[in-house]
């Protein structure tokens, strides 16, 4: 299976299209139910406070299912993607308001194999109250089995 | 309290079967919020050339978990639930994995190190059908927030 993009068609240093994604508090308990994930950090404030934690933050793995959807949005067939990465660099905060957090998502072509691998570099970020944008993962990367 | 590092090497049994059904894969995808029709429409991914849907792409990490807590829920490892967070994740993945896929996972704990005041713990996971064939590798670091020997 691969995607419905030919390798043809890319070239490095391209930029696939962005993603903005709103973090509520409804969607950690959503993917707390989803993935079994009930750490209550990720919804328990008076916890999460006890532990050090400016707040109730994400699953990392929440964030990470969001970034790779910027490249999985671009080449339709998820199965493309052949290897993914992430080091989860700071948590994403997630307040109990009605904004939440907001996950910048974006992806760029960085390496094209002869055979259609393509190497994807994700980022994401949020912007935090004082408007700063934070990365919250490094080293965020895909291999993507593109056609030929 | 500092991870008891004699758990190095250590690897804990395959967990039982997991049914992966579509609602499985349909619950997952709603809950990240993505709508990829591979996901959710079993025509649509036919038409992609699968067998039935398939799970997006960090879905895996359901499963390793539950390999995973057998380790972190094991008192003698000494891990604090409430200070772990999730540090790295990697997949390498042989094929997706669809809906009418029985998997079991085992897990071995790969690396316990300490930097700082935190103490990293590396796992390495496989996921494999019932009949053996590899599906998706996976490997994660745990952090263990301020537990190493010497923070207070």
């Amino acid at each position: 299976m691969t995607a419905r993009i030919s390798a043809s068609e890319v070239s490095i240093g391209q930029v696939l299209p962005a993603l903005d994604v709103p973090i509520q508090r409804m969607n950690l308990i959503m993917y707390a139910g989803a993935s079994g994930d009930f750490n209550p950090i990720h919804w328990n404030e008076r916890i999460a406070t006890a532990v050090g934690l400016p707040n109730v933050i994400a699953h990392g793995m929440l964030t990470m299912a969001q970034a790779i959807r910027v490249v999985t949005d671009w080449v339709a067939d998820p199965a493309a993607v052949r290897a993914y990465q992430v080091r989860f660099s700071k948590p994403v905060v997630v307040a109990d308001d009605d904004t939440g957090a907001l996950l910048h998502l974006a992806g760029e072509i960085t390496g094209l194999a002869p055979d259609g691998l393509a190497t994807v570099a994700l980022t994401a970020s949020v912007v935090t109250p004082g408007d700063n944008a934070v990365e919250v993962l490094h080293n965020a990367v895909a291999k993507v089995q593109l056609a030929i | 309290m500092a991870i008891n590092s004699e758990f190095v090497g250590k690897t804990y049994p395959d967990t039982p079967e997991f049914d992966v059904g579509r609602e499985t894969i349909r619950d997952f995808a709603n809950a990240i919020g993505d709508t990829n029709p591979a996901y959710h429409n079993v025509d649509a991914a036919r038409e992609l050339g699968h067998p039935d849907l398939i799970a997006p792409p960090t879905f895996p990490f359901v499963l390793t978990m539950k390999a995973m807590a057998r380790a972190m829920f094991d008192p003698d490892l000494g891990m604090d639930y409430a200070r772990v967070v999730h540090g790295e994740q990697h997949f390498d993945y042989e094929r997706p994995i669809h809906a009418g896929d029985r998997l079991v996972v085992s897990a071995t704990i790969a690396e316990i190190r300490s930097s700082g005041r935190n103490e990293y713990l590396t796992t390495r996971s496989e996921l494999k059908t019932g009949a053996g064939e590899l599906v998706c590798t996976t490997h994660e670091v745990i952090v263990s927030r301020g537990t190493a020997e010497g923070a207070s």
